[in-house]
């Protein structure tokens, strides 16, 4: 809401001396956020005057355009000017325009003024002329952005003010204006009157409200009308003939249309914004000559359509409100009025219109139409429905006094003022709410300041709110009430005890390990956004019945290019790598930490009445009406590992350094992660393990999958070559890992050290002989750790040698050779055994 | 080793002197190790000339050999100190040149793997969590795929609230199923109360969805941090001092300010300012000392709070008679970029590994 503090003044009279500074102040303390002041026609200096287009001649230019050669009278003090000799009585000024006659009354910039934006008007030559100033449109002195043609005056005021007189203070300039952030439960503040309301509590003057006047009872005196919808609970409205529609708006009425940000359109309509304005009450003017029989409310019949004001045929619903009369629909209630019934210069009898319309139905409405409109915003905000009368009166009333009209005896009413919900409080309520000292009295004239009927019965309150404080329902609106006009500081600040708590939870502590750990592995942590296109999960090139393809659509996708949820992490990741890429940064490590979703089967979620806690069944109803949405962990590594350094040469990253995110995860977790060969979609199935771990029942638990990706997943999209990735389910590897274990014994005993290596066939799992050895060494062998993997003429074609070191200790004496030979020969028979494996000699 | 005819001459004193003098004269002359080698060698080894005075000791008469046994003696402790200090000081030498030698660059590079960060959000969420945890919160969370009932109903948003609307919300497809990305993180506020037992105070952070538009102040996906009390006698007051004590924690010895707003779940309702932590408002009305952070404003807005609204305890079956609560909200992308001046909301969700690496450690 833009409130120009000149109008805000005239309908209230605050203390003398009381700055702009300290009404947006005030307004920003009692919720009212003044965004801004802006300054309106404060950027002009020198003179820029009344003056009267007397003359002009038409010269067309060999630039194709065509410039008016006029003489302006700019009265005698400012007629005087060396340049133009010829020119007696006037200066002689070159415009570009063409709204203008011979007679009006424009702005004229005169040498030496300065324009906003430091465009300094001086005498110079133009179109083969001396252009002895300048004739002004809105924009140029910074009183808007109408920039159709030049302003003209309205020819009595101009003539009033005099030739050569002060255009600028004319046109309300220099004026103040505030923008205001008004939340949607003070829709009354919508309105200038509102405003003025606020500032006069604020201040604590007294506040005389122009638009008191009472709404009558039911009578179908001026335009017939009938109402046939609940969503219209008042419909007033009052007839205005003789209307001389092509009168001119005065400027101060067009100064504050511009001020608050609309234009002028033609007088009656200017009236109506204008009272809208004032009042907050919407009106809307019908030509009376155009309306066929009654005007009725309705809701709108199947197929009808209706073209409103912005030239737009519309489809109208069933839940449409219109209004309408024996041609059909001629408005959409509370949003736009319709074309056939518009008002024109042609107009000499006027309905004016001043209705109540539901909330909810004009928010409907105009969005279903993406029509937001000044009306639209009252409305859906809520109007004070006790103002149309009094909106159409001074509607009326101006109508009289600006075009001549004659306001017809008799108004329509239909309907009446909604009776708004009585409340009763325990007046230390406010206080106990808010932490604050105020006493039941300070209750009592704070609300009643408001203009809330209070009555006090002992420690209770009994309140009825006022018309226009529709946002007045519950106790607690009344606590707000208080605490707005207070002011919050009157709040006394207290830490609350929470009740001894115990940190984060298992999962919670896990998480935050993981991610640490794998930042400190060197991997980047990023963020991405969680939409995928179907073409991307195709690309992923995974079978019909993964998870990945359990898709959840959005209704309204931000892109239609990625209206799904993301069913993996890893399309998010290789758009970011993607991006590194494109900034030259080649080398990569980086791994993401988020939900996906995974559709299933479930009917609509549940939709409860929330005047009471909804039932167990309910509330399980609610979990198993959504999608699967566990939390996944993936990375993807690129580039090189390790650039080259003085050390050493370049290490590339390879499918190691993805199945590293994962054993760091478990290891983290103290999760013991099993891997095994697998062709898994989008991995190379050469390249690629099956990710597992061991739960507290010892069962393999398939977490995922690590390795270098599929070259044509790589290719399809854009990936440095041989990019690694890996995917896993966080929430499952928390859940599998130990919740607790014990200390090992520390043995003192002696170390006793050996080492074997076994020939195996080449595609033997080095993971599973390792896991071989551990199982048949038994207890006394400590731990087991690959140090070579040997290829070549040496072990045969189609063999490897793994050379192992393995640690032998017993627990509670020193091993003797012959026991640690034995454990040595266990580990290695049951290699033997399982894989065929040879001992290698050396 | 005595011979027949004991001598009964004493030894000569001054011979004896002469060599130790010898040996001291060498040993000093020794600049290396191995040089002192042959200087013990040829003065204190067994063939050295006071080796040969000791041996001829037994030889002298009796009465003689107490005195010749001292003067030797002495003589040859005399070289072996001499010795011992040389070796010593020529080792701690040798040491030296050899540890000069053995100097490194030390400013090469040391790293053996690339450089890890965190998100700075994540790294932020944490540290506000913190905050909570220490008071004896607890931190809940909830799916990011929410419910409507829980999203917007629950929480006494009107079924004509503006932000239910398309233009505002993603809705899962069909909407009739009333499935929808949470707008904000409040929904895990009514599961905390629809699953625990009162008094309750947690926070919630997470993902929120809005169908915002994609630019350098606007993301369609961003993080809040909520925070939830609902106790016996809750006031304002209580929700002031817990925002006080967190903007005190985060940012240091400043205040904060409420102004009266508007939410659908809180009554009263406001929005939550912060005192601006670079300037303290030092830069308000003093042109010459501007201050970016705050735009010279004083001020910076932080979110939103108020009192829980009992409409919504009451969808949650809390007797409203007994409990009152509050509520607070914040935008963790917004805290991060007023904080550490990030320009553009876009570089927190593309991906860009530099801007992770931006904030490590205490800058984050």
């Amino acid at each position: 809401m833009k409130a120009p503090m000149s109008w805000l003044r005239e309908l209230v009279e605050l203390p003398h001396g009381v700055t702009t500074a300290q009404v947006a102040d005030a307004f920003t303390r009692t919720g009212l956020q003044v965004e801004h002041v802006e300054a309106f026609g404060d950027q002009v200096r020198g003179p820029v005057v009344v003056g009267r287009v007397m003359s002009f001649v038409e010269e067309a230019q060999r630039n194709g355009k065509t410039i008016r050669w006029c003489r302006v009278d700019c009265g005698a003090e400012h007629n005087l000017s060396s340049h133009n000799p010829d020119i007696t009585g006037a200066r002689g000024i070159v415009c570009g325009a063409a709204n203008f006659d011979a007679g009006d009354y424009v702005v004229v910039a005169l040498p030496p003024a300065v324009l906003p934006g430091d465009f300094a008007i001086s005498a110079r030559k133009t179109y083969g002329h001396i252009s002895d100033g300048m004739i002004c449109a809105e924009d140029e002195l910074g009183l808007g952005a109408d920039h159709e043609g030049i302003l003209v005056l309205p020819p009595g005021e101009a003539a009033r003010a005099g030739l050569g007189s002060d255009a600028m203070a004319l046109l309300g300039a220099p004026d103040e204006v505030l923008d205001i952030d008004v939340t949607p439960d003070m829709g009354y503040c919508l309105s200038m009157r509102g405003l003025a309301r606020e500032a006069a509590q604020a201040f604590d003057v007294p506040y005389n409200d122009l638009y008191s006047r009472q709404v009558p009872p039911p009578c179908q005196d001026a335009y017939r009308v009938r109402v046939e919808s609940d969503d219209c609970p008042l419909f007033v409205n009052l007839l205005i003939r003789d209307v001389d529609s092509t009168a001119p708006t005065p400027s101060w009425m067009r100064h504050r249309l511009a001020a608050s940000g609309m234009r002028s359109i033609n007088l009656p309509v200017d009236i109506t914004n204008y009272v809208m304005l004032e009042s907050g009450q919407p009106l809307h003017a019908y030509d009376e000559d155009k309306l066929l029989g009654p005007i009725v409310v309705r809701k709108a019949a199947p197929g009808e359509t209706l073209t409103t004001l912005d030239g737009v045929r519309r489809e109208l619903r069933a839940e449409d409100l219109v209004i309408a009369d024996d041609s059909g629909p001629i408005g959409l209630a509370g949003v736009m009025g319709g074309e056939t019934t518009e008002v024109t210069e042609a107009t000499t009898s006027i309905v004016i219109e001043a209705a109540h319309f539901a909330p909810g139905t004009t928010g409907r409405s105009y969005r279903h139409h993406k029509l937001p409109s000044e009306a639209s915003k009252r409305f859906e905000r809520d109007v004070d429905p006790g103002v149309p009368c009094a909106a159409a009166r001074m509607a009326a009333r101006l109508l009289a006094e600006l075009a001549g009209g004659q306001i017809a005896d008799g108004a329509t009413v239909a309907g009446a003022v909604p009776i708004a919900p009585s409340q009763v409080i325990d007046a230390n309520l406010p206080a106990r709410i808010l932490g604050a000292r105020v006493d039941a009295s300070r209750v009592a004239a704070v609300l009643t300041a408001s203009g809330v009927n209070v009555t006090k019965r002992g420690d209770r309150l009994h309140l009825v709110p006022p018309s226009w404080r529709t946002d007045l329902v519950d106790p607690y609106d009344y606590v707000e009430e208080i605490g707005r006009k207070l002011g919050l500081d009157v709040i006394e600040p207290q830490l609350p005890r929470a009740l001894p708590g115990s940190g984060l939870n298992r999962e919670q502590r896990a998480r935050r390990a993981v991610v640490e750990a794998v930042a400190q592995a060197g991997f980047v942590e990023v963020i991405t956004l969680p939409f995928v296109g179907a073409d991307e999960i195709e690309r992923l090139g995974v079978p019909q019945d993964c998870e990945l393809r359990r898709l959840v659509r959005l209704a309204n996708p931000l892109a239609d290019t990625q209206p799904f949820l993301r069913t993996s992490l890893l399309p998010g990741l290789f758009a970011a790598a993607s991006r590194n890429s494109s900034r030259s940064q080649d080398d990569l490590a980086l791994f993401e930490q988020g939900s996906v979703f995974w559709a299933r089967q479930a009917g609509a979620a549940p939709m409860p009445p929330v005047s009471h806690r909804p039932g167990a069944e309910q509330i399980a109803a609610l979990d198993e009406s959504l999608p699967d949405q566990p939390r996944m962990l993936a990375a993807l590594v690129s580039g090189q590992w390790l650039a080259a350094s003085w050390r050493g040469p370049a290490v590339a990253a390879d499918w190691t350094h993805a199945v590293l995110v994962a054993q760091t995860a478990a290891e983290t977790l103290g999760a013991e992660l099993v891997r095994s060969a697998a062709a898994i979609a989008p991995w190379h199935p050469g390249r690629c393990a099956r990710l597992s771990v061991r739960d507290a029942q010892g069962e393999l638990v398939h977490i995922g999958a690590a390795g270098e990706l599929h070259p044509t997943v790589i290719e399809a999209f854009g990936l440095a070559p041989r990019t690694c990735a890996v995917e896993l389910d966080l929430d499952l590897l928390i859940d599998s890992a130990p919740r607790s274990g014990e200390v090992v014994a520390l043995s003192p005993f002696p170390l006793t050290k050996e080492d074997v290596a076994l020939i195996v066939d080449a595609d033997v799992a080095a993971g599973e002989v390792e896991q071989t050895l551990v199982a048949g060494g038994g207890t006394l062998l400590e731990s087991v750790s690959l140090f070579d993997v040997y290829t070549g003429p040496q072990v045969g074609q189609g063999k490897k040698s793994l050379a192992y070191n393995l640690r032998m200790r017993h627990p509670e004496r020193t091993l003797t050779g012959a026991e640690a030979t034995q454990v040595r020969d266990a580990a290695v028979s049951a290699v033997e055994e399982r894989f065929g494996a040879v001992l290698r000699q050396a | 080793m005595s011979g027949p005819d004991s001598p009964s001459e004493p030894l000569d004193a001054a011979q004896v002197e002469s060599m130790v003098e010898a040996a001291l004269r060498a040993i000093a002359a020794a600049t290396d190790s191995a040089q002192l080698k042959q200087v013990r060698a040829e003065h204190a080894a067994d063939r050295s000339p006071l080796a040969l005075a000791n041996r001829q000791i037994g030889a002298l008469a009796p009465q003689l050999r107490k005195e010749a046994g001292k003067l030797i003696g002495t003589a040859r402790s005399r070289v072996n100190e001499a010795l011992t200090a040389k070796a010593a000081q020529l080792a701690q030498v040798e040491l030296d040149a050899k540890l000069q030698a053995e100097s490194v660059d030390v400013t090469l590079p040391v790293r053996e793997h690339p450089v890890g960060a965190v998100h700075p959000l994540t790294a932020l969420i944490n540290q506000m969590c913190d905050v909570f945890v220490a008071m004896g919160w607890e931190v809940a969370e909830g799916p990011e795929l929410e419910a409507e009932w829980l999203n917007f109903d629950a929480l006494n948003f009107t079924p004509e609230h503006p932000a239910r609307f398309m233009s505002d919300t993603l809705f899962v497809d069909p909407p009739s199923d009333h499935k929808l990305m949470r707008t904000q993180t409040s929904p895990v506020q009514m599961r905390t109360l629809l699953s625990h037992e009162l008094p309750v105070y947690v926070v919630s952070p997470g993902k929120v969805f809005r169908a915002d538009e994609y630019d350098a102040t606007h993301l369609p996906v961003f993080h809040q941090l909520e925070g939830l009390a609902v106790d016996k006698g809750i006031t304002m007051g209580h929700l002031k001092a817990t925002l006080d004590h967190l903007a005190v924690a985060m940012f240091g010895d400043i205040r904060t300010r409420l102004r009266p707003h508007y939410f659908p779940f809180t009554e009263p309702s406001a929005e939550i300012d912060l005192q601006c932590f670079v300037c303290h408002g030092d830069s308000v009305g003093n042109p010459e000392r501007p201050c970016r952070t705050c735009k010279s404003e004083g001020w910076i807005e932080w979110g939103g709070c108020g009192v829980v609204n009992p409409r919504v305890l009451e969808a949650a079956g809390v007797d409203t008679e007994v409990y009152s609560g509050f509520a607070f909200g914040m935008g963790v992308d917004r805290t991060v970029m007023f904080r550490n001046n990030a320009p553009d909301l876009r570089d927190f969700v593309e991906g860009d590994v530099r801007f992770s690496r931006s904030l490590q450690g205490g800058a984050r």
